[in-house]
């Protein structure tokens, strides 16, 4: 009985999450935003359980996961079932960082990680919290400025592109590459 | 920046995602990579010289209905693997069933032929540049299944690479088959899925490097 009401709690969970993305995905911005609000909380669970041994990396996972599920957002087929989708994605991600670490840590010496405990303290400088506003600086301007004006100041593409002189096409360009420069950024440093 | 920041971020401005985003890529992608095997084929081989009298015969468009079953069956698995968690049930059917008609094809034509017919119904006159030939039309199919899937969100690199090598390899026997003159089912049924391997075997390997996004 109680276990039923669990699915039947997740269900209507992941029912809900679905409806915000598909109006976000039809172009409704509030819904678009609650949707990516309550996801970053199921990220956050979900990667928490996963990255129990490294609990520095998991709000930077969950940042990266919430860019690549924007950035992946056309590839959500209605018809699936949404969480099949995010956790793959949030898998995807947690094995992609997992793989950064040890490739980074055959480099340097294995036997700092393989302790664990220990190097806690140590571990801190080398994962300071990633500053995605930092590494936006270090884009090329026709994919910073665009960010800047439309996502971060909330302009308009015609305000935009009256701003920085860039056509609005480019405009819009800008902002997806951009969007997808910053997750190859965050693929590359860590 | 802290998360709250970032959610907002991406939401504003966000717009709406056009329609069918996918299809539209896989569109450009392989009509691009087939137009491309094509001009290819059309330079360096050219379509076999008795092309006019051979589209008379009923062994012409078996191979044909292979190729290009083979190549639409081989389209399943790559759609399938460049979204996220989507299911792969049903692949393996889609891509055997074509491959088991021409086996059982080429069985019966080997048991009913006579023993001394046997190898050059096998080895053809082209055996030995075939797959070497279907593998090299794949090449721009492969760049452009790559492109495709690059764009999408594959999560299983080495799957998702064999898949678009295997595409690759199935267009390019398509195209191939225009040029070559072999008819026999026992043929096509190794040389040409030999020809396909190639580029499956290659995506694999190069897959994790080639599409991680």
């Amino acid at each position: 009985m109680q276990r039923m009401q669990e699915t039947d709690r997740l269900n209507a969970g992941e029912e809900k999450l679905r409806n915000l993305l598909l109006l976000g995905l039809a172009g409704d911005e509030p819904a678009y935003h609650a949707f990516l609000q309550e996801l970053s909380a199921h990220l956050r669970a979900f990667l928490r359980k996963r990255l129990a041994r490294l609990p520095d990396e998991v709000e930077d996972l969950v940042q990266e996961s919430l860019l690549a599920v924007h950035n992946q957002r056309h590839t959500y087929d209605a018809g699936q079932p949404l969480t099949a989708w995010i956790h793959a994605i949030a898998k995807y991600k947690l094995i992609d960082l997992l793989r950064r670490r040890a490739r980074r840590d055959l480099l340097t010496d294995p036997l700092d990680d393989e302790l664990g405990l220990a190097s806690a303290s140590d571990a801190e400088a080398a994962d300071a919290r990633r500053d995605l506003g930092k590494l936006l600086t270090q884009l090329p301007e026709r994919q910073r400025l665009p960010i800047v004006h439309m996502k971060l100041e909330g302009l308009s593409v015609a305000e935009t592109s009256r701003l920085t002189g860039m056509s609005e096409s480019a405009v819009k360009v800008g902002v997806h590459r951009g969007l997808k420069a910053l997750a190859a950024m965050i693929r590359k440093d860590a | 920046m802290r998360t709250d920041d970032l959610v907002t971020m991406l939401a504003t401005g966000a717009g709406a995602v056009p329609p069918h985003p996918v299809a539209r890529r896989y569109v450009i992608g392989l009509g691009a990579g087939t137009l491309g095997a094509a001009v290819l084929m059309a330079m360096l081989l050219g379509p076999r010289p008795d092309l006019a009298a051979a589209i008379a015969l009923p062994m012409f468009w078996v191979k044909t209905g292979f190729v290009v079953s083979f190549a639409a069956a081989s389209l399943f698995p790559v759609w399938r693997l460049s979204r996220p968690g989507a299911s792969l049930a049903w692949v393996s059917s889609v891509l055997g069933a074509p491959v088991i008609a021409i086996w059982l094809l080429a069985a019966v034509v080997l048991i009913r032929s006579d023993a001394t017919q046997r190898e050059v119904l096998f080895f053809g006159s082209s055996w030995n540049a075939c797959p070497f030939l279907i593998a090299f039309l794949s090449a721009p199919v492969f760049v452009a299944a790559v492109w495709t899937m690059k764009g999408l969100a594959p999560t299983r690199l080495r799957l998702a690479g064999g898949a678009a090598g295997l595409l690759s390899g199935a267009v390019g026997a398509m195209v191939y088959s225009v040029h070559c003159t072999e008819m026999a089912a026992p043929f096509i049924a190794f040389w040409y899925m030999a020809g396909m391997l190639i580029p499956t075997a290659v995506g694999a390997l190069l897959g994790p490097r080639l599409l991680r996004w």
